[in-house]
Formats: C-alpha cells, sequence, structure tokens
C-alpha cells in the first residue's frame, strides 16, 4: 500500500478562552488515501470542523495549542510556518465553506476571484486565468461561463455560488478537498445537486475528499470511510456500509434515527437524542454520550478506549456495551415501530 | 444607472430646500422675541428694524419670510448690520484661508489616521497597538480651542520657543512658504481630533473584517498575508473610512473649522461666524449656517454615489 | 434481557443522572454578568471610571466647600486690587508696573499680569494662580466644572432619551413614522455640529426662548442644554434605530405578537433589553462629546453665558493672555482633557465588556 495522501495521527487540539481551556479536538486519527472520500459526521460543537480547519492551518492563534501530528505526503503540517503554508492552501488542499454567500468577496467578480486562485499558485497572466476560469466554471456546471465569470456574487443563486466556490477550491488541483457542511445552507434538492457534483469531480480532478456533516443522510451515497465524532472525539468509525448497518454507537443510532426514511414505516416522531452536547471545558467523566445515553450503566463512567470490537477489521468504536445487546437493541433507536423492534 | 444619479440629485436639492427651512426657523421662529430687533444686532436704529421687517417680509406668513429670508442671504442684500458688509461677500472672501486650511489638514489627517489605523490593527495586542491606542484616546479628548493655545504657547512667537509665526494667514498666491509655514500649526491641531478617531475606527473595522468568512476563504485559497491585507480586508475596511471622511471634509470646509480658525486668527469662513457670535450679529451666522449645510448636503451626495461605485450590490437599487 | 450483570436505565433515570453531573451541562450565566465579570477586570477602565467619579464629586459637593475653606473666594468674587500674603512676603494678586534698574538702565515691568499658581504657598488662596480680574483660578475651575458638567450629563440624558424614542418608534413602526422621523435625522444630521451649535446658540441666547408658557432666560444654562441635546439625536438615534430594525423581524417579537402583545408592550419588554447595552456605550460616548462641544460652544461665545463660568468660558478668558499667564487657560483645559478621557477610557472598557471580539472562534 503506498504512503497515504493525508495521515492525521492523533490529532489533539485546544483552545485558551476566558472561560477555561476548550478540548476541541481529542485524539482523532485518520487517512486517506486518492480519490477515497472521508465523511466527519457529528453536531456542532463536535470538534469535526476544527479538525478540518487545523489540517489547513487555519485555527491557529495565540490562544491554540496542537498535539499529534498532520501528515500530508510525508510533512507534518503543524509544524510549518503559517507562510509556509500558502503553499499547501489552496494548491494542494483546497477549502469550500458552509455559507458561500458570506464566504465570497461581494466586492469582487466571481471570475476575479478564482482567478485569483490560480495566479496565487500559477505561473499564469490575467487571460489565461480568466480562460481557466470560465472552464472551471463550465465544470462545475454553471450556465454560460463566458458572461457569468464577470458577474458579482449576489448576482448568483446560492447554489451557483456554492458551485463557484467548488470551482474556486479546485482550480489549483488540488490532491485533497476539504468541504465543511457545504450543503447546510442550501436547499434539500440543491444539496443533492452539490453532492453528486463533488462526487463527480473527485473522480475528474482525481482528488481525495473529507466531507465535513451533521446530517448522515447526505453522505451516505458519496462516502468511503465515515468518521462519527463527539465531545471532540472519534466515536465511531468505518466503512460507509459498516457504520450504516452495523453501527456500533449509541450515538450513531441516535443520528440514523433521526433520518427520514422512505423505504421504513412511517414513524410518528422522528428519534431525536435527548439532552445538549457536554461543554468541552468541563467534560464529564467516563463516556462523554453517558448522560444521553439510553443504554449507559455503570461500567459507562470509565471512558472507553476507541477499540475494534466487532468481526469486521478497521470497523472502530468507543462503547462498553456487549455487541449482541447492540445488534438486538439499536433498532429501538433507529427505526421505531418497525418489526425489527417489536 | 443613470436612474440613481437623478435620483440622488433630486434628493439632493429636496434636502437644501428643507435645509434653508431649518435655517429659517432657527433665526427668525425659535427664539421668540422679535426678529428683526434681533438681525438688527446691537446697533439697532429703527430704520435698520423697518428696513428688515420689510426686507424679510416679516408681517407676512410663513412661506413668503422663508422664500424672502432665502433670497436676501443668497442675493447678497442681507447684510451684517454691525460693520454694515455683505454676508456673501464676506464669506467668499474667507474661503481660500478655510480651503488651505481644511485641504491641508485633511490629507494629513486622513493618510496618518489610515496609517495608524492598520498599524495598530495589525499588531493588536501588541505594544504598537496600546501605544497608538493610548495616544488616539488621548487626541480625541483634548478639547480643540485648549490644543492649539497649548501649541502656540510652546512653539510660537509670544510664547516658549519661537519656531512658528503666532497665527495670521498668508496666501498661497502671495508667498508659498510663508502660507505653508503658517499653517502647519493650524493644521496639526485640526489633524489631531480626526486621526486619533479614524485610527480607531479603522482597527475597529479591520479586527471586524478579519473575522469575516470571504477573508477566510482568501485565506484557505493561500494568499499571501500582504494580498489578503491589501485586497481583502482593507477594501472592506476602508469603505466606511470614505463616509466619515466625505462628511467630515465637508463639515469643515464648510466652517467648521471655526474654532481652530479663531485660534489661530486665520481669517477664513469660520472665524467670520465666530467674530459674528461675539458681535451678536445674526445675518452673517444665518449665511455660514446655509453654506456650511450646503457643503455637507452635496458631499453627502456625492460619497452616496461613490458608494455605488465601491460596493456592487447598491448599484441595482 | 442482557446476560453480562448490566442494568439498563431507562430514559428517564439517564436525564435524572445527567442533571447530577455538574460537569456535563453548559452552565448557563446572564449575559450581564458575564459583563460585569470582564469589566471588573479591566483595571484601566476601573481606574479612569473612579477618576471621573472623583472629578464629579469634587465639582458637585466640593465646590462650595472649597471656595468657604481653602480660598475663601466665590466662582465670582473679583479681586483686582487686592494683596496677599506669600511665604511671608506682601503680593499683589494683580502686578503693579514699575520700573527696574538692569544693569544700570532703568527698564518698565509691566503691570497687569496676574499671580500665577501659589500651590499652597498663599495658604490656600489662589492655588492655581488669578484671572485677569483677581478671580480664583481653582475656584472657578470647580464651579466651571459644575456648569460644564451639569450641562454636559444631562444634554446626554437627554439626547439618549429623546434617541431612544425616536428609534423606537421609528423602527417599529416603520412606514410614516419612520420617514418622519428618519428625515428629521437627515436634517439635524446635515449641518456640521459646531454650526447647528452656534447658530441656535447664539440665537437663543440673545432673546432666550419665549414661546406659550415656556420662559427661559438667554443666559440660562437650559439654553446650551437643549441646544446639545438636539445636535446629537441623529448620532444616537441612528444607530439605534438600524439595531431596532433588525431586531425588529426577529422570531421573539413575531412570539410576542402572537401572544398578543401590543406595541408598546413589545417595545418596552422585548426591544429595550436588546437594545440596553448599545445604549450604555452610546450614552458614555455622548456625555463625552457633549461636554467637549459645550467647551467649544461657550469658547466661542455661544454657550454658557456670562457670568457664568464653565471650562469653555475660562479657556476663552486666558486666550490673550498666553505669554504673561498661560494658566488661566490650562487647567480647565487640563480638566476637560482627563475629564473625557476618563469617559472615553471607560466607555470602551464598558462596549469591550458587553460585546466582546471573542478572542478564540470556535468552528463546530
Amino acid at each position: 500500500m503506498a504512503e497515504p495522501l493525508l495521515d492525521v495521527k492523533d490529532l489533539k487540539v485546544r483552545f485558551a478562552t476566558e472561560d477555561g481551556i476548550v478540548q476541541a479536538v481529542s485524539g482523532i486519527s485518520f487517512n486517506l488515501e486518492p480519490g477515497k472520500v472521508l465523511g466527519i459526521v457529528g453536531e456542532s460543537g463536535s470538534g469535526k470542523s476544527v479538525t478540518a480547519m487545523t489540517i489547513m492551518g487555519l485555527t491557529r492563534g495565540v490562544n491554540a495549542r496542537f498535539d499529534g501530528e498532520v501528515l500530508y505526503k510525508g510533512t507534518d503540517l503543524l509544524n510549518v510556518s503559517d507562510s509556509g503554508m500558502q503553499e499547501y492552501r489552496g494548491n494542494e488542499i483546497g477549502m469550500i465553506f458552509q455559507d458561500p454567500m458570506t464566504s465570497l468577496n461581494p466586492v469582487y467578480r466571481i471570475g476575479a476571484q478564482i482567478a485569483e486562485a490560480i495566479q496565487a499558485h500559477e505561473e499564469v497572466d490575467k487571460r489565461g486565468a480568466r480562460a481557466r476560469s470560465v472552464e472551471l466554471l463550465r465544470q462545475v456546471g454553471i450556465p454560460n461561463p463566458e458572461t457569468r465569470v464577470d458577474d458579482y456574487p449576489h448576482q448568483f443563486s446560492g447554489g451557483m455560488r456554492q458551485r463557484a466556490m467548488i470551482a474556486m477550491a479546485l482550480s489549483c488541483n488540488p490532491s485533497i478537498l476539504i468541504a465543511d457542511e457545504p450543503t447546510t445552507a442550501l436547499d434539500v434538492t440543491i444539496q443533492a445537486q452539490i453532492v453528486e457534483l463533488i462526487g463527480r469531480l473527485k473522480d475528474d480532478f482525481k482528488s481525495a475528499v473529507i466531507f465535513i456533516t451533521h446530517d448522515l443522510g447526505v453522505i451516505a451515497e458519496i462516502a468511503d470511510e465515515i468518521i462519527v465524532m463527539y465531545a471532540g472525539r472519534v466515536v465511531e468509525q468505518g466503512t460507509t456500509r459498516d457504520v450504516f448497518y452495523d453501527p456500533q454507537m449509541p450515538y450513531t443510532w441516535g443520528l440514523l434515527g433521526s433520518i427520514p426514511r422512505l423505504d421504513r414505516p412511517r414513524v410518528d416522531r422522528l428519534h431525536t437524542i435527548e439532552g445538549s452536547p457536554p461543554s468541552l471545558i468541563n467534560l464529564p467523566q467516563g463516556c462523554k454520550f453517558r448522560p444521553r445515553c439510553p443504554h449507559a450503566f455503570e461500567k459507562c463512567t470509565e471512558e472507553p478506549q476507541l477499540e475494534n470490537r466487532v468481526e469486521t477489521p478497521g470497523h472502530l468504536d468507543r462503547c462498553w456495551l456487549d455487541v449482541e445487546f447492540k445488534r438486538n437493541h439499536r433498532d429501538e433507536t433507529i427505526s421505531p415501530g418497525s418489526e425489527e423492534a417489536a | 444607472m443613470v436612474a440613481f444619479l437623478i435620483r440622488r440629485f433630486v434628493g439632493m436639492i429636496l434636502v437644501l430646500i428643507a435645509v434653508s427651512f431649518i435655517v429659517y426657523l432657527i433665526f427668525i421662529v425659535i427664539p421668540g422675541g422679535d426678529p428683526a430687533q434681533r438681525i438688527a444686532g446691537r446697533v439697532a436704529t429703527p430704520a435698520n428694524i423697518a428696513s428688515i421687517k420689510h426686507e424679510l417680509g416679516l408681517d407676512q406668513n410663513i412661506f413668503v419670510q422663508w422664500f424672502k429670508m432665502v433670497k436676501s442671504l443668497l442675493s447678497g442684500t442681507l447684510v451684517s448690520y454691525y460693520n454694515q458688509t455683505n454676508v456673501v461677500q464676506q464669506i467668499k472672501q474667507g474661503i481660500p484661508a478655510t480651503f488651505s486650511l481644511c485641504i491641508g489638514a485633511g490629507l494629513i489627517w486622513l493618510f496618518f489616521g489610515v496609517l495608524v489605523g492598520t498599524i495598530s490593527a495589525i499588531r493588536a495586542g501588541r505594544v504598537a497597538d496600546r501605544f497608538i491606542t493610548a495616544l488616539a484616546l488621548i487626541g480625541i479628548s483634548l478639547p480643540v480651542a485648549w490644543l492649539g493655545l497649548v501649541l502656540l504657547y510652546l512653539f510660537a512667537d509670544d510664547g516658549l520657543n519661537t519656531w512658528f509665526p503666532p497665527g495670521g494667514y498668508v496666501p498661497l498666491t502671495q508667498d508659498p512658504i510663508q502660507w505653508a509655514y503658517h499653517l502647519i500649526l493650524p493644521w496639526l491641531t485640526l489633524a489631531v481630533l480626526f486621526i486619533g478617531f479614524y485610527g480607531r475606527v479603522l482597527r475597529s473595522n479591520i479586527l471586524d473584517t478579519i473575522n469575516e468568512d470571504f477573508v477566510r476563504t482568501a485565506k484557505a485559497k493561500g494568499l499571501s498575508s500582504q494580498r489578503i491585507i491589501v485586497k481583502h480586508v482593507l477594501r472592506a475596511s476602508l469603505i466606511p473610512i470614505v463616509t466619515l471622511f466625505g462628511l467630515d471634509f465637508a463639515a469643515v470646509l464648510g466652517g467648521g473649522a471655526i474654532i481652530t480658525e479663531t485660534v489661530y486668527n486665520v481669517q477664513g469662513v469660520g472665524w467670520y461666524a465666530a467674530q459674528a457670535i461675539g458681535q451678536q450679529d445674526l445675518p452673517p451666522l444665518m449665511g455660514v449656517t446655509l453654506y456650511g449645510a450646503a457643503f455637507i448636503v452635496v458631499f453627502s451626495t456625492l460619497i452616496d454615489i461613490a458608494y455605488a461605485y465601491l460596493d456592487p450590490r447598491i448599484r441595482l437599487t | 434481557m442482557a446476560t453480562t450483570g448490566q442494568e439498563e436505565f431507562t430514559l428517564d433515570t439517564a436525564s435524572e443522572l445527567a442533571a447530577e453531573e455538574s460537569g456535563a451541562q453548559i452552565q448557563g450565566r446572564s449575559p450581564w454578568a458575564l459583563a460585569g465579570r470582564r469589566l471588573r477586570r479591566n483595571k484601566f477602565a476601573l481606574f479612569f471610571l473612579a477618576v471621573f467619579l472623583l472629578i464629579l464629586i469634587a465639582c458637585i459637593f466640593g465646590r462650595g466647600l472649597y471656595a468657604h475653606h481653602v480660598s475663601g473666594m466665590g466662582e465670582n468674587d473679583t479681586n483686582p486690587g487686592g494683596v496677599i500674603t506669600v511665604n511671608g512676603q506682601r503680593v499683589h494678586v494683580i502686578s503693579q508696573g514699575k520700573t527696574v534698574i538692569k544693569n544700570g538702565i532703568p527698564q518698565i515691568q509691566f503691570g497687569g499680569v496676574p499671580i500665577g499658581p501659589q500651590w499652597g504657598a498663599a495658604g490656600g488662596q489662589y492655588v492655581l494662580g488669578a484671572d485677569t480680574l483677581g478671580r480664583d483660578v481653582a475656584t472657578r475651575v470647580l464651579y466651571g466644572g459644575y456648569n460644564s458638567l451639569f450641562i454636559g450629563i444631562i444634554s446626554a440624558v437627554i439626547c439618549t432619551l429623546l434617541s431612544v424614542v425616536f428609534a423606537l418608534l421609528a423602527g417599529y413602526f416603520g412606514g410614516a413614522p419612520d420617514w418622519i422621523i428618519s428625515r428629521a435625522f437627515d436634517l439635524i444630521w446635515a449641518f456640521p455640529v459646531i454650526l447647528l451649535g452656534i447658530a441656535l446658540g447664539t440665537a437663543l441666547s440673545l432673546n432666550g426662548f419665549h414661546h406659550g408658557p415656556i420662559n427661559i432666560s438667554g443666559s440660562s444654562l437650559w439654553i446650551p442644554i437643549a441646544v446639545i441635546s438636539i445636535v446629537f439625536i441623529p448620532y444616537i438615534g441612528r444607530p439605534l434605530r438600524g439595531q431596532v430594525l433588525a431586531l425588529r423581524n426577529r422570531e421573539f417579537i413575531e412570539a410576542s405578537t402572537a401572544q398578543g402583545a401590543g406595541p408598546l408592550r413589545i417595545m418596552f419588554t422585548e426591544l429595550l433589553p436588546n437594545l440596553a447595552s448599545s445604549v450604555l456605550v452610546l450614552f458614555t460616548l455622548i456625555v463625552a462629546n457633549a461636554i467637549l462641544t459645550e467647551a467649544a460652544l461657550s469658547f466661542l461665545g455661544a454657550g454658557v453665558q456670562p457670568p457664568n463660568p464653565s471650562w469653555g468660558t475660562m479657556i476663552a478668558d486666558g486666550q490673550h493672555q498666553l505669554a504673561n499667564a498661560p494658566w488661566i487657560s490650562l487647567f480647565p483645559g487640563i480638566m476637560i482633557a482627563l475629564t473625557v478621557l476618563s469617559l472615553n477610557v471607560f466607555g470602551d472598557g464598558l462596549r469591550d465588556a458587553l460585546d466582546p471580539r471573542a478572542k478564540v472562534r470556535i468552528e463546530h
């Protein structure tokens, strides 16, 4: 197996705030090969965005502390200086964000902003950059790209703006595209289009993708591997198939249960996970999900390690519950009211 | 775009008309008592008072009065009864001095305000920032009259040192070097307050803009820090400064630098108004007030138009 | 039932457990408590607040005491011919002209120069010197300070009250009321502050204000108060109106209306509390600006009218005496600068406490 493109080893991120030390990320590890799509799923505060931004070096500041390694093609990005990171950002690793309206500068034309990304990393003149921008807009599905390249962001619709952002992020052929909640601010129908677009483009550009979302349903089609995060930790990790068909964390069950399904009998109420995520400053002892877990028992006062507890190697979880027990009881959460739960 | 311009100009005319009505209210209506007596001033003779009554139509209705007031001001028939001079003429005579003072000070305060604000924002939290912030806070807390007097005392003839002349104005056409030499202290005095203020506003804008999403995107694209600051952060942060500067500049050009002109005896439009206060002479005040407001209204419209150029989102409305 | 001795907790017991975990919950603290804590940590802001309060107390309560016990003179007591004892020597308050022989050449020393700051040497008299009429500068600084602070603070209060009312009316009702109020703001805004101030100040101080039942004489302090209150209305009114407009469309207003709350109730119980922190910060700034504006107007003669002293009139008194007696203008100016600086520093601290730019932005 070739050296992975991105190898994140036990990454920890802490921030000092006036209220105390925030443990934003407490040890995430994964790797990425070319062409692979990794989905990172979790609620607000789970640490998924901080992980992504840290890979890009966007969380650096006086109050931030990092541990672990982020190895991109062998180089630890955490040790690269901020000006050194300019070489990687946009060029080797591209990123798109949640709200395309505020993420684009309102006073510059779309084409100019894409060309700016290109000219930052490649020796291209204005005309060449502009021609490439037009091509990129065409590739992401913007109609009449020759005219629309001179539009301002407010003249684009929400979905088109996100497509333009994707074009901008891919403009220098990065090896990795990080998409941080790219569909959250968009209509459901547009969501599907954007996800499909990303899937198609990753093949065209031969990039790996890290797709961050709070909605498991969005990445079901496109992700190869899924990491579920909670309270800054990885709580479940495995192939998409494993996570969807053999989920081992009650938290994952909660996430799955809250997806409306057309292929299951309709339920009166979608499942919701009671309670709220813990404070990242004063984390509770033991398993971080325990206060909200319907199946918590006394062993949960000791934090489980992320281990492989099932037959499939590579499928890791952080739960003490017996595997059989889980398989028998999870449908109460995932699809209450169906035959399996009876 | 043309419709936009026409709308703005029509609006401007309407505001100017409304402004003249306010001037009328302030001087004729609001105080009560006898306006003719008031305007005739300290050396009021019955003949003066009677002629004012007629000139301003004070025995007629509001609109006639207002119209006559504006007409007499603009056509120059309203005179200062204290020294029998024509108000419009006097204002015109004061313009070169006021413009010399304000344009020079304006350039100084704009340049240094932006410089100081940018440095303090980029070095936020560090020594340079704290130092600049302290100076800026002091700068905006000093009464202008007092600052002028202190500078005169410290640096001008009659004071501790004799490096600078003790005030007065030398026309540019007469002697450019003396012109500048006489204006250095006044320029500094007028500029200090604004430098402090603009520096703080810009610093605040920059620190806000740095947290904007589009700046994060610029960083994620791998742009150099320099490019991010100049093309993305400053571009957005300076827009409000443009508005502020336009209005402040208009205000001082229109006679708002009255204190600086008085302290340094720069005989411009503001100085003219200040003299009138001492003599309880209203017509010059009426004239200068209208003049100053007109400046602001016109500049305000120009800024609106400039904004449309700077921020494309506005062009279509 | 599980076979390994685990007990199954129901949803109820799980949430009870959660409630007991102090560390597991995110602790809620009111924004005001948080702001108070931040403010307490800001030593500079607190120090300058103390300075301002000290000046305020000195001018309000100290002026009479000082006049009575220290200087022995009232704020308008002139003493041009007076003679005082300094360190055992008799000195004229206003110097007498005399001829001296220097190097064998007779030289005339002109009279008319007031005595300079004595600090403690004259037993409390003329601590900060005398002005050209022999008045005690220190006493006048306190009395003038009272007037300047009175005008500054009261104008700020009136201005803020009016602005809040107008902003609420304009922002909440929209339509015609908003149009009228916004146009009124625009019209006041169209004049350079100082010109509007002197126009109103001069016109009103000549004859006073006599309409209907209201009769205010031209030399009343209420004239500058009214002038300054009016002039600054758009400076607070516009930003507040913008905030009200933004809040207006938020869901909690809809919810309140749906519950049957009338406009007045919504304005007071929903909108006003959200405006509170902006109002506080803006108020502090307006007090500072009001004091500076009063000084400017009084300096020019369009503010406080003689014989009432104010820091501004005192600066004017001394402006032609710079060479001989700089202290006449110096001390009132220092007081203004110190007072306004204290307000500005405290205002900054207040703003930082109420709305801090988060030092760390935690993206989720």
